[in-house]
């Protein structure tokens, strides 16, 4: 199987190498920072372009409400804070001055979901990506490594129009090649296979993989599948593999509610009725821990995913 | 350069358009839309180098206007359209359906003269700041204005970005408060005190000055004032005292009509104590 390990980095460095490059090739790049830049990764570009760099401080409200203002002059500003606080703590600033405003404006979100780890639940979102989905004209995304994490970055500064960008905090396998391409809106076949479909997104994807594995031995061919853009959702790359493989999985870290399952069970619940096993958190928030225990807590791991896959297979008429 | 006296007749004119609009809309704002009226009509026809034959969303060399309180739309609305940034026929669709016109502030179809949505309070200083960080960076000289409600002060984006701008000498920048002391529930003392704001505004590192938001000969000459301060270290901040419903007696010294649109009966009442000097739409 294709997609062996690199090495082990966080997504949040990507971000980071990503926007330095933009610096250098987009004068128009600006970033924002609610006093969280060592976090972010973003001390390269406030080293090198302190102009373009504006510390805010601990106000988030603020950030998201001048990242819009930065707009009008034609700038492209990068917001950096934590997911929870990108997204709940500010929804109504992007709602009215960046979403309902068309405002070009990248939403950059580090340290989402339970991976953020042992600062727990008041932390670690579950819900933002359901939060930005539900947005007129946002754009959500959801790299699954440091290179995909790196050339999503770069790819969303061409995007004209409001950008969603979640990522994490924990080193993580680094899969996909350095120059991957990346295209938003459009899927990645990971692996092929016949018998079920596995939809994965953000850390679940090299779990997704493994899970194919381990299916592999058995005798199970899964089709892994890397949404790393949930909306707008690849709806061909999604009906084209179902009609293949009939079963699905779907694999985040995430709520169960209003994620990247949800958009695949709308969209197959209208085009083409299918069993879907949902790899998720269900309804609870985090707590403290080591990210890998909690994934493992929670069932977001490559056995959990194959035991998913196993049961979606049953599950076909 | 219009005279005073000129300005008076626009004003006025404003006032109309403000009535006939929220009457014909049986909706809306009067009460503050009344009060801003003077300001709105010196700045969009005396203080700001702004062209609306030439909208440039981006504002590049322009100095722009950011109404953060947007539910006195109607003054703002009627000020763009009596600078020909839209047809002033336009004005008879305020918050009707397909209208460009929605009840507050939007870039729908790119109506000419709105930069961004406001409505929901306490954003628009943040925006202004932002705006105002892109000219600097553009080492483009206007100036950004923006008006917020007394009532907003409430919210806790205000300080936010109150404490950004005055700890960042955000220089090119005037805000100013429509200081009319009312809010909907009730008078601000009632609902929630805003305290000494001078000293408040004062203390996050901000220039304050005051002004009678409701004569134009002050509101013309400290705005020219307070221009001429832009670009000298300081973020700026004024204090407007009006009078909400100004203009029209039965609608002052109440917030009843913050946010009630006349009856017939009543439009007529009003519209019968100010000049039509431009031409009704």
């Amino acid at each position: 199987m294709k997609f062996e390990i690199i090495d082990y980095k966080d997504t949040r460095s990507g971000f980071g190498e990503g926007l330095l490059e933009l610096g250098a090739e987009n004068p128009k790049v600006v970033a924002l920072i609610a006093d969280l830049t060592g976090s972010l990764k973003m001390d390269a570009f406030a080293k090198k372009y302190p102009d373009r760099f504006f510390q805010v401080g601990i106000a988030e409200a603020n950030m998201m409400g001048m990242a819009a203002g930065l707009t009008i002059g034609g700038y492209i500003p990068f917001t950096g804070t934590f997911a929870n606080f990108s997204t709940a703590r500010v929804y109504d600033q992007i709602r009215q001055s960046i979403a309902y405003s068309r405002k070009n404006v990248k939403i950059c979100a580090s340290h989402a979901g339970i991976t953020l780890g042992e600062d727990g639940a008041t932390h670690q979102t579950l819900e933002d990506i359901g939060l930005m989905k539900l947005l007129p004209r946002m754009t959500v995304i959801n790299p699954c490594d440091f290179n995909q994490t790196k050339q999503a970055t770069k790819a969303i500064a061409k995007h004209k129009g409001p950008v969603y960008l979640r990522f994490g905090r924990p080193k993580v396998p680094n899969f996909c090649p350095p120059d991957c391409e990346f295209t938003i809106g459009k899927a990645i076949q990971m692996t092929e296979g016949k018998d079920v479909t596995i939809f994965a997104t953000g850390h679940l994807v090299y779990p997704a993989l493994e899970a194919a594995r381990i299916l592999e031995k058995e005798g199970i061919q899964a089709e892994v599948i890397n949404i790393h853009t949930i909306k707008p959702l690849d709806a061909d790359a999604v009906i084209n593999s179902v009609k293949k493989t009939s079963c699905v999985v779907t694999a985040e870290e995430h709520s169960i509610y209003g994620g990247l399952g949800d958009s695949i069970a709308q969209l197959l619940s209208r085009e083409l009725p299918t069993p879907i096993e949902y790899i998720a958190v269900n309804d609870v928030f985090g707590q403290s821990g080591k990210p890998d225990k909690l994934m493992k807590h929670y069932g977001l791991d490559a056995p959990h995913i194959a035991e998913a896959a196993k049961k979606a297979i049953q599950r076909k008429a | 350069m219009p005279e005073i006296s000129e300005l008076q007749a626009i004003a006025s004119q404003v006032r109309r358009d403000i009535i006939r609009m929220v009457h014909g809309a049986q909706s809306g704002h009067p009460g503050g839309s009344l009060g801003c009226a003077d300001l709105m009509t010196a700045l969009y026809f005396e203080i700001m180098d702004h062209d609306a034959k030439t909208f440039d969303p981006d504002a590049i060399n322009r100095d722009l206007f950011i109404l953060s309180n947007g539910h006195i739309s109607p003054a703002l609305y009627s000020s763009l359209a009596r600078n020909e940034y839209f047809p002033v026929s336009e004005l008879a669709t305020f918050r009707k359906i397909h209208s460009r016109l929605q009840g507050h502030p939007a870039t729908k179809e790119k109506l000419p003269g709105i930069r961004i949505a406001t409505g929901s309070l306490g954003q628009g200083l943040s925006v202004s700041i932002g705006i105002a960080q892109a000219k600097k960076l553009n080492k483009d000289e206007k100036i950004v204005f923006c008006l917020m409600g007394d009532g907003e002060l409430e919210e806790g984006q205000v300080w936010e970005a109150a404490m950004y701008a005055g700890a960042n000498n955000v220089d090119n920048l005037v805000a100013l408060v429509d200081y009319n002391k009312k809010q909907i529930d009730g008078s601000i003392d009632d609902v929630l005190p805003l305290g000494d704001l001078r000293k408040k505004f004062e203390a996050f590192g901000w220039s304050v000055t005051e002004m009678n938001g409701n004569d134009m000969h002050e509101v013309v000459s400290h705005l020219k004032q307070v221009k001429s301060q832009t670009h000298k270290g300081q973020a700026q901040i004024i204090l407007m005292h009006t009078e909400m419903g100004m203009g029209v007696d039965f609608m002052m010294g109440t917030h009843h009509w913050h946010g009630v649109p006349p009856n017939d009966e009543q439009a007529e009442a009003a519209l019968a104590q100010l000049e039509e000097t431009l031409g009704d739409y």
